[in-house]
C-alpha cells in the first residue's frame, strides 16, 4: 500500500504563457480531508483535473493510492469519484437514470446499478425527484445528484471541486452534512473551495494556493498560529475620527492598524492587559468606543496576510447567484 | 473489446432515451424531412427534367442522403453540449472504454437515421415512389445508406468537439454539408450544371452514394458507384474516427 492516498510532487502545468501550476507538492493520508483553498483562477481546478487524469502534467508526478495519473490512468479511474463545479448530470435523464448509467460505466450490471442508484437517492434525499428529468432540478438538487454520481462505485478517494459554489446557504449546509457523513465513512477527499468557513469546517488539513503556487499548508489552527498575536477589533462611535484612533493604538502593534469603515483592527504584541491599555489610550485621545474585542485570527486574516487580499465571502456569492 | 461494446451500448441508450422526451428533436427527425420531400416534389419537381425516371423516384434516394447528412447535426450539437456541461469530464474520469462516448453517439445516430429513412420511404410511397428492383437490392440500398450515415456521424462528432459553442458547431457543419448535398446528383441531374460545378459534383461522395442507391432501388446504371460508396464510407470513417477520438481525449482539457 502506498504511503499517501494523494501524492503530488513538483507538478507543473502551463497553458500558453500562463503557469497554472508552479511546481506544486501536496500529500494527503488515507482518510484525510484535504482542503485546497484559493481565489478564482488560483489553479485549484487544474490540480483536480491532473489528479483525475483529465489533464496531463507538463512535469512532476501525481499519484492516487500509488497509481500514477499518466502511466496507470485506467486503474486509477477505478479508485476515484469526481464531483465537479458544473454539476455534470445529463439533463434529459432522470436522477435514477443518471446514477444507473454511471454505475454501469463503472462496470456494474444493470440490476446492481439500479439498486445502488436507489440507495443513493435515498441517502441524498432525492427519492421523489429521482423519477423526474434532472432539467427540472434546483441547483442544490443537481449538486447533490452530481455528488451521488461520484459515489456510485464507492470509490476510496473523492475529488470535490467547489461543491457548494453558487448554492444558497441552506443548500450549502445540507451538502456539508452529506460530506461530513462520507468522511465519517473513511473516504479520503480533496475538496477545493473559495470559502474559508467551508475549509475550516470540513478539512483536516488546509493547503492555500494562489497563482499556481502552494503558499501554506497545515491544520486550521497551525495556519492561524502562524499569524502570531491575537487580533484586537475596536468599533468606534459613528462620529469618532479613525485616524486619531489609529495613531493612539499604533504603539501596541508591530504592523500598522487597519481601518474598515468605523472598525480599527490590529494584531497586538501582548495579549495580557491589551483591552485595558486600548481603552486607556483611546480615552486619552478622546475617541469614543462602541465595542471592543480581542480574538484569535480567522482564516480570513491568514489568507489576507498570505496573499495580500481577501477571498470571496459566501454571502456575496449566494446573493449574486440568487 | 467487450468493455468497448457494452460501454458503447450504454451511451447509445442514454442518447436515445431523450428522444421521446424532446418533442422538438422528434419533429426535426420527422416533420422536417417530410416538408423537404413535399417542397421538392411539388414546388421544384415540376420544373426539373429527369430523363428515364419520374421525379419522385429520382428524388427519394437523393433526399434520404441529404437527410442523413443533416441528421448528424444532432451528434455535433450533443457532443458540444456534453463538453460544456462537464459530462465529458465525468465520462473521462470513469474507468470506461475511451472510444465509447463517440461510438455510442454515432451508434445512436444509426437508429435515428433509420427512423427518418423509414418516414421518408413511407412518405415517398404515398406520393408515388416505388422500388424498381428486387427486395434484396432494396435492402442493400438501406444498408448502404445507414453505413454512409454512420461514417458521416464521425465527421460531425469531430466538428462538435472542435468548436467552442453549439452555434459555431452548427455553422461549421452547415458550411461543410450544404455544398456537398446541393452540388451533387441528389436533387438534379449533374449534366445540367456548369463545367466546374459538374466536375465537383461528379467526384462528390454524396453523388456517388446517391447514384449507388438509385442503382440499387431503381436499377439505374451503376458505374462502380456501389463500390465507390462503400469505399467512401470507409475512407470517411478511417479519417474522422481517429481524429475525433484524439480530440475527445483532449476535449475540455483547457
Amino acid at each position: 500500500m502506498a504511503d499517501y492516498a494523494i501524492e503530488v510532487r513538483g507538478v507543473v502545468k502551463r497553458f500558453g504563457d500562463v503557469l497554472a501550476l508552479d511546481s506544486v507538492d501536496l500529500t494527503a493520508k488515507e482518510g484525510e480531508v484535504l482542503g485546497l483553498l484559493g481565489p478564482n483562477g488560483a489553479g485549484k481546478t487544474t490540480l483536480v483535473r491532473v489528479l483525475t487524469t483529465l489533464l496531463k502534467p507538463d512535469s512532476g508526478s501525481a499519484r492516487v493510492r500509488g497509481l500514477d495519473v499518466v502511466r496507470d490512468a485506467a486503474r486509477l479511474r477505478e479508485q476515484i469519484g469526481l464531483a465537479g463545479q458544473y454539476a455534470a448530470v445529463d439533463e434529459n435523464l432522470t436522477g435514477l437514470e443518471n446514477l444507473v448509467m454511471v454505475g454501469r460505466l463503472y462496470g456494474a450490471d444493470r440490476k446492481t446499478a439500479k439498486a445502488r442508484g436507489a440507495e443513493l437517492l435515498e441517502q441524498f434525499d432525492l427519492v421523489d425527484a429521482g423519477r423526474r428529468p434532472t432539467k427540472t432540478y434546483s441547483g442544490g438538487m443537481r449538486r447533490r445528484l452530481d455528488l451521488a454520481a461520484a459515489l456510485v462505485a464507492k470509490p476510496p478517494v473523492l475529488f470535490l471541486d467547489e461543491p457548494t459554489t453558487g448554492l444558497d446557504p441552506r443548500a450549502r449546509l445540507l451538502l456539508w452534512d452529506v460530506i461530513d457523513q462520507l468522511v465519517a465513512g473513511g473516504v479520503t477527499a480533496l475538496l477545493t473551495t473559495q470559502y474559508l468557513d467551508e475549509a475550516d469546517r470540513l478539512a483536516n488539513t488546509i493547503a492555500v494556493i494562489d497563482h499556481g503556487r502552494l503558499i501554506a499548508e497545515g491544520t486550521s489552527d497551525q495556519l492561524k498560529d502562524r499569524l502570531g498575536g491575537e487580533r484586537l477589533e475596536v468599533q468606534l462611535e459613528p462620529d469618532a475620527d479613525p485616524a486619531v484612533a489609529v495613531r493612539a493604538l499604533a504603539p501596541m502593534s508591530d504592523d500598522p492598524p487597519v481601518v474598515e469603515r468605523t472598525v480599527v483592527k490590529l494584531s497586538v504584541r501582548e495579549h495580557r492587559g491589551a483591552i485595558v491599555e486600548a481603552v486607556k489610550r483611546l480615552s486619552e485621545a478622546g475617541v469614543g468606543v462602541d465595542d471592543l474585542a480581542l480574538r484569535r485570527p480567522t482564516l480570513q486574516d491568514v489568507f489576507m496576510s498570505l496573499t495580500g487580499r481577501a477571498v470571496e465571502e459566501p454571502g456575496e456569492e449566494a446573493e449574486r447567484a440568487a | 473489446m467487450r468493455r468497448l461494446a457494452s460501454d458503447t451500448l450504454i451511451i447509445a441508450e442514454r442518447n436515445l432515451i431523450r428522444l421521446p422526451r424532446a418533442p422538438e428533436l422528434l419533429i426535426a427527425f420527422t416533420i422536417q424531412p417530410i416538408m423537404f420531400v413535399l417542397l421538392f416534389r411539388y414546388v421544384f419537381g415540376g420544373a426539373i427534367r429527369t430523363p428515364g425516371y419520374s421525379y419522385v423516384d429520382f428524388l427519394i434516394p437523393g433526399i434520404i442522403v441529404q437527410n442523413i447528412a443533416f441528421g448528424g447535426f444532432v451528434t455535433a450539437l450533443g457532443l458540444n453540449e456534453d463538453v460544456h456541461k462537464g459530462l465529458i469530464d465525468r465520462f473521462r474520469s470513469l474507468p470506461m472504454a475511451r472510444a465509447a462516448v463517440l461510438a455510442g453517439r454515432t451508434l445512436s445516430d444509426i437508429v435515428t437515421n433509420a427512423l427518418s429513412l423509414g418516414i421518408l420511404l413511407i412518405t415517398g410511397v404515398i406520393i408515388g415512389f416505388s422500388f424498381h428492383t428486387s427486395a434484396l437490392d432494396a435492402i442493400a440500398g438501406v444498408g448502404l445508406l445507414l453505413l454512409f450515415g454512420f461514417a458521416f456521424s464521425w465527421f460531425f462528432a469531430f466538428v462538435g468537439l472542435l468548436t467552442s459553442t453549439p452555434e459555431s458547431a452548427n455553422s461549421v457543419a452547415f458550411i461543410a454539408v450544404f455544398p456537398l448535398t446541393f452540388i451533387s446528383s441528389a436533387f438534379v441531374p449533374v449534366n445540367t450544371m456548369p463545367a466546374a460545378l459538374k466536375a465537383f459534383a461528379q467526384v462528390n461522395p454524396f453523388t456517388i452514394v446517391v447514384d449507388a442507391v438509385r442503382h440499387l432501388w431503381l436499377g439505374a446504371p451503376a458505374h462502380n458507384s456501389v463500390w465507390g460508396a462503400v469505399v467512401w464510407s470507409f475512407v470517411i470513417l478511417a479519417f474522422f474516427s481517429p481524429i475525433a477520438v484524439a480530440r475527445y481525449r483532449r476535449a475540455a482539457g483547457q
